[in-house]
């Protein structure tokens, strides 16, 4: 049986979701990044140990406390509900939040590692040619932390597409808003309609295969441009 | 040395039991080694995800399943034992909410009620969920309803859904939200058993299970009084 309406539905929203997680985890991850790389405050370890966190814990634990945060009487849920915004739980906002979280781990420490692995001397070099700090980050720092910055995108976009048990826990499987492609796939195992989930479970891990690929390839290109 | 764990292992049988199940088959497995000395040893899920396990080889000996179709799927896919099926509950279904006088002991919210959104299992996969489906649909609310419902993906995450307040409302199986014979936490009401086809639970003895003693001992423990009276003290018809 061919995938019908439904998997194209779930795959579109898989993408969008994926591709909005990547775009702001690379705005928000950056900045941390970069921070963690160059601090020496004390607060270094633990908020490190925090943005870590995402990645040991299970999806399950996440989900779960999400769920509860964002429930109305979660410290999130208060705030939204204040807001006259509802809660977010089953909502498309709340699944990106909710994968932001998630992934957040999968883009800090690759950004890390590349300013890390450039050390302070081309930014020391950029200060006595009298460039601004913020000028030497954007035309120094970032551009010499490409690989690390496409591999955090990379890695993003992947991990949301892999998403499944925070989604389970907080998406509430409305088609066309929460419904992704591995919740989907679950659903089709569970309704014992596994003709259809072999097709979508199998264009994953073509997928997944695929995107691992390029990241591999793409980052022994973007290798020999380092020094 | 090899006999002793063989009588070890026949002392025990293990069990695949419906998540809706959970309560009452913890109170019967207690009861049931106390009174034949052997271990009930649970595994509690979804009974799709049982049914692809115990295709693909897991050890079951017996399954409490949720709907009376996936155990006569098995047996007839010469996974179950033939002539071992019955009916060890019928369940009930319930509109939950853990707001006290939320739900109206006539469903009424329903139509009247203003909520955000309302929770039920995923009719494809809970034979709770088809029965929500199906009592929407016959007090002709499914289509008002539908941009507010959310699904879980079995009864114990709709729960976990309606327990939590994500959603204000959901129907949830009564014998979640039933203990003792009296409601738990909130307001509910309770589904007349002619709004939606019955949810009739079968019980099966699985290929690994067929020369179990323990296993033969737990399907006739399910049938006696001790047994009917715990099911039924959870909410459940027998």
């Amino acid at each position: 049986m061919l995938p019908g309406n439904e998997a194209i539905e779930a795959i579109i929203l898989t993408v969008k979701l994926a591709t909005l997680t990547t775009l702001v985890l690379l705005l928000i991850a950056t900045p941390i990044a970069w921070w963690l790389s160059v601090t020496a405050s004390r607060w270094r370890a633990p908020i490190s140990a925090l943005v870590t966190l995402p990645l040991v814990l299970p999806p399950s634990v996440l989900g779960f406390y999400l769920l509860v945060a964002m429930g109305p009487d979660g410290p999130l849920g208060r705030l939204t509900l204040a807001l006259g915004w509802g809660t977010l739980s089953f909502t498309f906002i709340g699944l990106l939040i909710g994968s932001i979280i998630f992934s957040l781990p999968f883009a800090v420490q690759p950004i890390q590692h590349a300013f890390e692995a450039i050390g302070p001397r081309p930014m020391e070099v950029a200060a006595t040619l009298r460039a601004q700090p913020l000028d030497a980050f954007f035309n120094v720092a970032l551009p010499l932390a490409r690989p690390g910055l496409v591999t955090a995108a990379i890695l993003s976009f992947a991990h949301t597409v892999g998403e499944f048990g925070v989604v389970l826990m907080i998406g509430g499987n409305i088609p066309g808003k929460t419904r992704v492609v591995s919740t989907q796939i679950y659903g089709h195992v569970e309704a014992m309609e596994y003709a259809q989930a072999h097709w979508l479970a199998g264009g994953m891990v073509l997928l997944s295969f695929a995107v691992l690929l390029a990241l591999s390839l793409m980052k022994r290109r973007l290798g020999r441009v380092l020094p | 040395m090899g006999s002793l764990t063989a009588s070890a292992q026949a002392a025990e049988v293990s069990v695949a039991v419906a998540s809706n199940f959970t309560a009452p088959m913890q109170k019967i497995a207690a009861a049931f080694e106390q009174d034949t000395g052997y271990k009930a040893v649970l595994a509690f899920g979804s009974t799709g995800k049982f049914y692809a396990q115990i295709r693909n080889g897991a050890p079951f000996q017996i399954m409490l399943s949720a709907d009376d179709e996936t155990p006569a799927r098995l047996e007839r896919e010469g996974f179950g034992v033939s002539g071992t099926r019955f009916t060890y509950a019928i369940g009930r279904l319930v509109l939950w909410s853990r707001q006290p006088g939320a739900v109206d002991d006539k469903g009424e919210v329903l139509s009247r009620g203003r909520f955000e959104r309302i929770a039920l299992a995923d009719p494809k996969l809970s034979p709770y969920g088809a029965a929500a489906v199906e009592v929407l649909k016959g007090l002709d609310l499914m289509s008002a309803l539908a941009p507010r419902i959310v699904q879980g993906e079995n009864i114990a995450q709709t729960y976990q859904f309606v327990a939590t307040g994500n959603a204000e409302l959901g129907f949830v199986a009564l014998s979640q939200v039933f203990a003792d014979g009296k409601l738990t936490q909130g307001s509910a009401w309770t589904v007349p058993a002619s709004l939606h086809t019955p949810i009739r639970q079968d019980a099966v003895v699985l290929g690994a299970g067929k020369a179990n003693a323990a296993a033969l001992a737990l399907m006739a423990y399910l049938r006696n009084d001790k047994a009917r009276t715990i099911i039924r003290s959870f909410g459940y018809n027998h």
